[in-house]
């Protein structure tokens, strides 16, 4: 469904990605995984096409989408979903019309077919009955539940999960995963799940990608990870303070910025 | 659906306030209805000296305004200004013995065309005549040359 | 010395790269304008946050600032015997330059600012790019809407506020001061020209609005995607377009009157 290859990308003096190779199967639930400041989310708009790679190509669907002219690309983008970490409802459309608004913008149909599509959406997320409430009175969970409702709106063939479990109590945490795992199967979808949550993303991913250091460091099924024999990827699953990857900062000995007693690193 | 309602309703109200206040100026304000007002007539005056006035200044006949100067152009034949008046075509048969002299409203006002109908019986003004009697402004720096000459001249 | 020249020349190359950015970004609304036109809820919906829910402060600041003309213009007016010439003073200076100029300053302030937030809020919560996600244009579903309505609703504020002030002047002349009912309004409507004056401070008004809108979606567009870079952004829309305005309407007087 989606194929990198080869993908390079710097933001400023960083590189982000350094020569990134991902398969991401029809129908599969595919995770990727990796600490925070790896370029996750920047991945997704990579391949939502928001963003440009400095060399490489993403295919959707067999089609190149760096390659596409803007309305090709906006025909492309109604055929994904994607669930943005804050959820990003707009906050001057209550529930109902946040679901709907994909919906009244690409198409036509009329008032009471949109209500069914959004009361049957908002039923699949479980919140039909806040089809009134404003986004500000919903909680982080529902908020995202709402967004995913949105997503799926236009029935996408794919959609994106942009850390739909950071800053969840345990049960929107549970009702979220699943509902990703519940909708991808009901529906038909391929879905990528970018997180650094491991239990939740290893419930529900059948294939899970780590990143690192702009690389893809290790893949496979959960089962397939847990037995890898990389250091790194023991550390990050296990959730260890030390490792190869470092504690501290990167930065000069302690004990000479003791010694020193000036002000080296912060401008004023 | 009830507060989209309220919502057109206020910018209905709105967009009428604000074409009102633009009505209002235009009538109201600015001389926009004296360009509306129905038919004039033109006559021609030349002036020695025209001091200060300017076009769309008033006409008018014993203080009441009857028209206004539509042109003001220098005759390079007679060195006089030409002066075009348009006349509201209401107010026709001035004598042609009428005068025409460039008044100043107040000591430092606007200045304005002032006619004075002359004795009837010599014929009417029609459109595109002359008015032959015309009297210059007042130039206030002259008044003054005037005034000191006499002075010494008097001492 | 030379890191005095660095950070002149960064200062400076931030500023025009911004100068660019933001005049590509115009051309994107004005690209974007005819698919705009084509949904006139929206913008009636912006009209009413930019237009409507200024219109108290406009309605005030109007009438005071005509009340204040008559009452200066009279104390000077009177000196010179010139009373009946209050009006002439007041329509002109709220028509030429007050009234434009005022409305103008008091819409970046008010519905400016505000667009800037909204704008920046959205953005900050990936409102916007949820959108473009979604397929959905936001230049064209958020920005162009609220463009035009402040390009629309700035001058027909200004007509609004010129003409209380104009009836401030009136009832502090002619109701307080006893100047003649009839000597005011035909002073006035002597002196003042519907082209010349009336018509040119809608110009201005046009040409303000204009401006004001364009840096309000901006700024907000632009905004570095934190509370801080919201409220910088706010700011920045207030003094620049205060500044711009200012500007153009000396370049507008001089081309007008001079």
């Amino acid at each position: 469904m989606v194929e990198i290859r080869g993908l390079h990308f710097t933001r400023g003096q960083r590189k982000i990605f350094d020569g990134v190779d991902i398969d991401i199967r029809r129908g599969e639930v595919t995770a990727i995984m990796g600490p925070s400041g790896t370029g996750k989310t920047t991945l997704l708009r990579l391949i939502g096409g928001q963003l440009r790679p400095d060399a490489g190509t993403i295919k959707v669907d067999g089609i190149d989408v760096h390659r596409l002219r803007r309305k090709e690309l906006y025909q492309l983008r109604r055929r994904m979903g994607m669930l943005f970490q804050s959820g990003a409802l707009f906050t001057d459309l209550n529930v109902f019309e946040n679901v709907a608004f994909p919906l009244r913008e690409h198409t036509d149909l009329p008032e009471s077919l949109i209500r069914h599509l959004v009361l049957m959406k908002l039923e699949a997320v479980g919140l039909r009955g806040a089809r009134e409430l404003a986004p500000t009175e919903l909680s982080g969970g529902m908020a995202r539940r709402v967004a995913l409702a949105r997503a799926i709106a236009l029935d996408p063939s794919m959609i994106m999960y942009d850390e739909p479990f950071t800053g969840q109590d345990p049960i929107s945490m549970g009702v979220l995963v699943k509902l990703i795992r519940l909708l991808n199967d009901a529906l038909g979808l391929t879905s990528i799940l970018v997180s650094h949550d491991v239990q939740e993303s290893a419930e529900i991913a059948d294939r899970i990608y780590v990143l690192s250091g702009g690389q893809v460091i290790e893949s496979g099924t959960p089962e397939e990870l847990w037995q890898s024999d990389s250091p790194w990827v023991q550390q990050f699953l296990q959730g260890e303070a030390d490792g190869p990857v470092p504690f501290h900062f990167p930065g000069g000995s302690y004990r000479d910025d003791l010694l020193t007693g000036k002000q080296r690193g912060g401008r004023r | 659906m009830q507060t989209s309602r309220v919502v057109e309703i206020w910018v209905g109200i709105f967009v009428a306030l604000g074409l009102a206040a633009l009505l209002g100026l235009a009538v109201q304000v600015s001389n926009l209805t004296e360009f509306r007002q129905g038919p004039t007539y033109e006559l021609t005056a030349s002036f020695r000296n025209i001091g200060n006035l300017k076009p769309r200044a008033p006409v008018t006949v014993g203080g009441v305004r009857i028209g206004r100067v539509a042109s003001i152009e220098l005759n390079p034949e007679t060195w006089r200004a030409d002066v075009v008046l348009e006349i509201d075509a209401r107010f026709q048969g001035l004598p042609a013995e009428t005068d025409a002299r460039i008044m100043t409203a107040g000591l430092l006002g606007e200045q304005y065309i002032g006619l004075t109908p002359g004795a009837p019986g010599f014929g009417y003004l029609e459109d595109g005549d002359e008015i032959e009697y015309t009297q210059p402004a007042l130039v206030l720096e002259d008044l003054i040359g005037t005034f000191m000459v006499r002075q010494i001249e008097g001492e | 010395m030379i890191a005095g020249f660095q950070f002149l020349g960064e200062r400076v190359l931030q500023s025009l790269t911004r100068l660019g950015r933001g005049h590509l970004f115009l051309l994107q609304i004005l690209a974007a304008i005819p698919a705009v036109l084509l949904r006139p809820r929206l913008i009636v919906a912006q009209i009413f946050s930019v237009g409507v829910l200024s219109l108290i402060i406009i309605i005030v600041s109007g009438t005071f600032v005509g009340m204040v003309l008559g009452l200066q213009g009279y104390y000077t007016l009177v000196q010179f015997g010139a009373t009946e010439s209050l009006g002439v003073l007041v329509a002109l200076s709220l028509l030429r330059e007050l009234g434009p100029v005022v409305t103008a300053l008091l819409f970046a302030g008010r519905a400016g600012s505000a667009l800037t937030a909204e704008i920046g809020l959205m953005k900050s919560t990936e409102q916007l790019s949820s959108m473009e996600m979604m397929a959905v244009d936001p230049i064209r579903r958020v920005i162009g809407p609220r463009f035009l309505a402040s390009f629309f609703a700035l001058p027909l504020l200004a007509m609004i506020f010129s003409f209380l002030g104009v009836m401030g002047g009136y009832v502090i002349g002619v109701n307080m001061l006893g100047i003649d009912d009839g000597a005011f309004w035909s002073q006035t409507q002597a002196a003042v020209s519907f082209y010349d004056d009336v018509l040119n401070g809608l110009i201005k008004a046009i040409v303000f609005g204009f401006v004001a809108a364009w840096i309000a979606v901006f700024e907000g567009y632009d905004a570095t995607p934190t509370s801080e870079g919201i409220s910088r952004a706010t700011t920045r829309t207030v003094v620049n377009t205060s500044l711009a305005v200012l500007g153009l309407d000396f370049i507008l007087t001089a081309l007008m009157f001079g």
